[in-house]
């Protein structure tokens, strides 16, 4: 017998803090596995955000600095531009990126910085108790919309993907999600292509954003968090390449 | 039998999705708990394939799948599918 798929050098062998059934466990997965696929282990610098992956670095066995929320994209702008030789990747989910951080990721779109960013929009704030984000679907159930999220009064889920894809300063924006293995296969082939895009040295920003399922503040199962990305969530953040 | 996985039950969290997902059903959840309160996956490995979904999906990255060496040709020309043959013989 011979092994075809074991844990992959780059995911430290040990056990995360995420709840059952949480998508950053399949995020952080396939980013290990793209970094050792690409053999750039030595030279990467990740940059983890404020929220549930604010412990990002005890699970990904290269270097990395921990930020203030939302603060990532400006820190890699500095990371990058003081080694450009280093590829630099900023892990962020949508409370940390949609929300405290939009200025910072859309000032380092817009000023064309080579970064990869891993965006995992799991549609609210996981770590503070479940709070509604900007990403929160309308009608959807949160610790502070308890009557469902309402256009009136509490807006809109926040497209951040579609309005960085129309910024020049972004190579490639794609959106995917973790619903099944043929979608966790395509985030991953998405990743690769992002860093890939960075050591070629692509003149601008690449995102993946990861539609990923958080069942303790969904309040479902990991099976049915699945299913509802696939059936819900994907209506309103449609999965497809938006940019290059 | 062309496939075996392996699980570290005392890591399992107990999530469920490897059972949703096996197409064999052959992962069944146990009946007792480990050390952290998780009714944790069991491999029957009973009909496996080795098709390694469960490993795909596993949040916790502890489910280790392995081929009969034979076997796996059949299998990647089987699957047909650009992306798994791929990440399957990189592992090898
Ligand atoms: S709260 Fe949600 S996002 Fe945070 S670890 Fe739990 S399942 Fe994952
Ligand atoms: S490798 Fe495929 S058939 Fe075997 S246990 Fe995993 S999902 Fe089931
Ligand atoms: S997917 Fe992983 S963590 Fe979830 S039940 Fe299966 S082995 Fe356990």
């Amino acid at each position: 017998m011979k092994a075809v798929h074991k844990r992959t050098p780059v995911l430290k062998d040990c056990p995360t803090h995420y709840c059952p059934g949480c998508g950053h466990g399949i995020a952080h997965r396939i980013l290990a596995e793209v970094i050792d696929e690409l053999g750039i282990q030595g030279r990467t610098i990740g940059i983890a955000p404020v929220g549930c992956a604010v412990l990002a670095y005890n699970y990904l066995d290269v270097d990395m600095i921990e930020v203030a929320h939302g603060r990532a994209p400006a820190v890699a702008t500095g990371m990058k531009r003081t080694n450009p030789d280093s590829i630099v990747f900023s892990y962020q989910g949508d409370g940390d990126l949609a929300a405290i951080g939009t200025a910072e990721i859309l000032h380092a779109a817009h000023r064309a910085e080579p970064l990869t960013v891993i965006f995992i929009n799991n549609a609210v704030f996981g770590m503070t108790g479940g709070q509604m984000a900007p990403t929160t679907t309308l009608g959807q159930v949160t610790a502070t919309t308890p009557a469902g999220r309402q256009a009136r009064g509490e807006g809109y889920p926040l497209q951040v993907s579609e309005i960085l894809a129309l910024l020049p300063g972004t190579v490639y924006v794609e959106r995917c999600a973790l619903s099944g293995t043929v979608s966790i296969k395509r985030a991953k082939a998405a990743i690769k292509h992002a860093f890939e895009l960075q050591m070629d040295g692509a003149p601008g920003l690449s995102l993946v954003e990861v539609l990923s399922p958080c069942p303790t503040y969904w309040r479902m199962s990991p099976g049915d968090a699945m299913k509802w990305i696939k059936e819900e969530m994907s209506q309103v953040f449609p999965i497809a390449r938006l940019k290059g | 039998m062309a496939g075996k996985i392996s699980i570290d039950t005392e890591r399992c969290k107990g999530c469920g999705l490897c059972v949703m997902i096996c197409p064999k059903k052959c992962i069944l959840t146990a009946p007792d708990s480990n050390q952290n309160g998780y009714f944790p996956a069991q491999a029957t490995n009973a009909g496996c394939t080795g098709c390694a979904q469960c490993a795909i999906v596993c949040p916790e990255g502890i489910i280790e799948v392995c081929w009969d060496d034979a076997e796996r040709i059949r299998i990647v020309e089987i699957a047909g599918k650009p992306d798994a043959p791929r990440l399957i013989e990189e592992k090898a």
